[in-house]
């Protein structure tokens, strides 16, 4: 084979590249410019990539401190800014963004059979919005940072912090009306823009999580945005909406904020299960096992989600009732998340298995979803909540979901779409070196957090008791394997843009609309609307002859 | 024939099959939009419920320093605009250019002097120290409750503002698109998506009004 290649004229350095989306225009300007959801999901890529390494950066420091128990790399003030900073960036610049608004925007008009997002300007808005939020929080890091924690808190953030707290909460301001304007675009597009034949019931459930997402993201952001505004305004002139001191309530400002807050959870994570419902048929060559199911669990997490705000406030002097409702209500996001996690399960049994890299990354979210999943039982139960609240146990759980769920996910949906997104195949061998990497190091990294958090070890402080030693090295040698699982990524799929073999329309012998255009597609996605006469995943349980 | 007219004026956006599909879908995503406007003026309202139900003793005795004749005044203001908004509408679903381009020029007007009369009644408030961080004093025992309660109607003020003034300036650009004959009977979308927009800023004063200056007042 290779003689015959090399006999081939052959261009290595400039390749004839199809026509496609790619190809329309090489200038910054067609690209800071473009109405095309598929060159804006790019631009996403390049900033959510961007903001991931910044928010790992932190994450390395912070592992790398705990070490030692006394503390001693960063001084302490350091160190609550390190961890303010993992965490804005990674949830609100990162987390929130990334499946919809790289892999969603990109697949969701060719999924429905369309040509672009309804609104093609304001997706290009968004990512300006994005952008400018971003560039914002990330000066507020740079010019000296803020020690608040992610989550704000007053009246500490108003009266106390030393640090750019106004910026900071302007950026995610301004970055909260990206995700309004995405949530509302996804959601007219899906409900207006479906090719003939595309029903409801029709839609890869992708779409589904993504409409429920889209939901979350319109009704809940805005409350936050309110929110941070009136903290900022309190900051800046010293009136005490949420001050104690002055007539305020700190805890209005934790109902208001977790009211966003947690729908905020499932914006990150309903993609993410979406994405493993595109993979799992996909590489089991099954339908999807109770597709109804899996799609009304998707909207009723998106509702039941909105309800269950208080069990972040356990402890922070909410009535009892209060809690046993929110307990309860917490306890009921239980049933649709295992239907989801039964019905991969049940698609799975006598399916014709194969292990390529994204359902390497799919498999290994189902394992770490559960036990995220299975543990914030544990922290909805009030008894035992009162004893890990602040603990890292509540750090583990939040990372099985977050980390484990949502960015094992995200890379699973990113090695599934590459070879439509750039036309190319990446490395197998190396892709499914790194997913198992990912999934040794992330276990390694958060599950001797649940043991330390069970024994008390309390989270956000620089320095710990020599007691907690062992576990925390066992934590930082995994989280040093996680990241440079995390950066291979970057040398195999950037090496397939330039050396990848061309990966043809379908390589995984998939269904769905969006496999039925060219690697990398054409500008206008297809070149006359589909029309659709069967519902999603109609696989076979057979072999696929590779590159099909 | 109305269609003839559409295909004549512009042909529908890319990603639209027909003129028809982009009407549709500009008018699913401005009640889209209003839902969030909801949610964002809800933060505010709750706080305002939460501290009212906390101080009614400083809550009324803040209401009645508030300033009921402009208040009335803007209320009637703002009402009138959203008539002669629902009239543009009307105007351009009948395809009468010159009454569409004045009744938005009226309503433009009338959102104007709702702005003026409210800068009025800011300039007032801030000459009686009513305005928290910046100038504010009052003897009374409930001054903290009185002070949250003007910096509520602040921030719910402003941002209603801002809001109108975005209004002002959008009908102002359909009044120009207006003019220059831009709309027709099958396509005017933009005008109703404005109209809606400038009927829930609307609303959301009718919300206001009571909450700000009749509480304390009455009952």
């Amino acid at each position: 084979m290779t003689a015959a290649a090399e006999l081939l004229p052959g261009l290595p350095s400039r390749p004839i590249e199809p026509e496609s989306y790619l190809s329309d225009g090489f200038t910054l300007r067609s690209w800071l410019l473009t109405h095309d959801h598929k060159r804006i999901a790019i631009l996403y890529f390049a900033s959510i990539s961007a903001f991931f390494f910044i928010g790992g950066a932190a994450a390395t420091v912070i592992r790398l401190h705990l070490i030692d128990p006394a503390g001693s790399l960063v001084s302490a003030d350091t160190y609550n800014r390190l961890f303010t900073m993992h965490g804005v960036i990674m949830v609100w610049f990162f987390l929130i963004p990334s499946i919809p608004t790289t892999l969603g925007n990109f697949v969701i008009p060719m999924m429905i059979g369309a040509h672009d997002l309804a609104f093609p300007r304001l997706n290009l808005t968004s990512w300006y919005l994005f952008v400018t939020g971003g560039l914002l929080t990330l000066y507020a890091v740079l010019a000296g940072g803020l020690d608040t924690g992610w989550t704000f808190y007053t009246p500490f953030s108003t009266a106390y912090s030393n640090g750019h707290v106004v910026i900071a909460l302007l950026g995610i301001f301004v970055a909260g009306f990206s995700s309004i304007l995405t949530g509302l675009n996804f959601i007219v597009t899906i409900h207006r823009l479906r090719a003939p034949g595309m029903t409801w019931y029709r839609m890869p459930v992708f779409l589904w999580s993504l409409y429920s997402t889209s939901v979350i993201l319109m009704l809940a952001t805005p409350v936050l945005a309110i929110t941070l505004a009136l903290t900022a305004v309190e900051r800046l002139l010293h009136v005490g909406i949420f001050d104690p001191a002055l007539g305020g309530d700190p805890l209005l400002f934790q109902h208001l904020f977790w009211f966003y807050s947690h729908p905020a959870v499932y914006i990150m994570i309903l993609p993410g299960m979406g994405v493993v419902s595109e993979i799992i048929p996909c590489f089991a060559r099954k339908p999807i096992f109770g597709y109804r199911f899996i799609v009304w669990a998707s909207v009723s997490i998106a509702v039941i989600g909105f309800l269950v705000w208080g069990h972040h406030m356990f402890v922070a002097g909410e009535s009892v009732f209060s809690a046993l409702v929110f307990s309860l209500l917490s306890f009921a996001v239980a049933v649709p998340s295992a239907i989801k996690v039964f019905n991969w399960t049940a698609t799975l049994h006598g399916g014709w298995i194969t292990f390529e890299a994204p359902m390497l990354y799919a498999l290994g979210f189902i394992g770490l979803f559960t036990t995220g999943g299975l543990t914030g039982l544990f922290v909805a139960t009030l008894a035992f909540d009162v004893h890990a609240t602040d603990t890292y146990f509540v750090i583990a759980h939040f990372h099985y979901i977050m980390v484990g769920g949502m960015v094992t996910a995200y890379f699973a949906g990113l090695h599934y779409w590459w070879p439509k997104i750039t036309g190319r195949l990446y490395s197998e061998w190396w892709a499914q070196g790194a997913a198992i990497l990912i999934f040794f190091g992330f276990n390694l990294t958060f599950f001797p957090q649940f043991i330390l958090g069970y024994l008390g070890m309390p989270r956000r402080y620089h320095a710990y008791p020599p007691e907690f030693q062992a576990w925390n090295i066992l934590s930082s040698a995994g989280a040093s394997i996680l990241a440079v699982a995390y950066v291979l990524p970057i040398f195999y799929l950037g090496w397939s843009l330039f050396r990848g073999e061309r990966a043809g329309p379908n390589p995984w012998g998939a269904t769905g609309l969006e496999w039925q255009t060219p690697s990398p597609p054409p500008t206008e996605n297809f070149a006359e609307t589909p029309t659709v006469r069967r519902g999603p995943y109609q696989y076979e349980p057979e072999p696929v002859p590779q590159n099909a | 024939m109305p269609d003839v007219v559409a295909s004549a004026a512009a042909p529908p956006e890319p990603q639209f099959a027909s003129l028809r599909q982009q009407s549709e879908v500009a008018s699913i995503g401005i009640w889209a939009f209003l839902a969030t406007e909801v949610l964002f003026f809800g933060g505010m309202l709750l706080a305002y419920a939460v501290f009212r139900k906390a101080y009614p003793l400083g809550f009324a005795e803040a209401g009645r320093e508030t300033k009921i004749v402009i208040g009335t005044i803007n209320t009637m203001v703002l009402l009138t605009s959203s008539v002669t908004m629902a009239g543009a509408v009307y105007a351009a679903e009948g395809g009468r250019r010159r009454l569409l381009t004045l009744l938005l020029i009226l309503t433009a007007a009338l959102g104007l002097a709702f702005v003026g009369l409210k800068g009025l009644e800011y300039s007032k408030e801030y000459e009686e120290h009513l305005v928290p961080g910046i100038d504010f004093a009052f003897a009374s025992p409930h001054a903290n409750a009185i002070q949250l309660f003007f910096f509520l109607y602040f921030m719910m003020t402003g941002v209603h503002a801002v809001h109108l003034t975005i209004g002002i300036i959008v009908v102002l650009v359909m009044a120009v698109r207006a003019g220059r004959g831009a709309f027709s009977p099958a396509y005017h979308s933009p005008v109703e998506v404005t109209g809606l927009y400038w009927h829930f800023v609307d609303l959301v004063w009718i919300f206001l009004y009571p909450l700000i200056y009749l509480n304390g007042r009455v009952g």
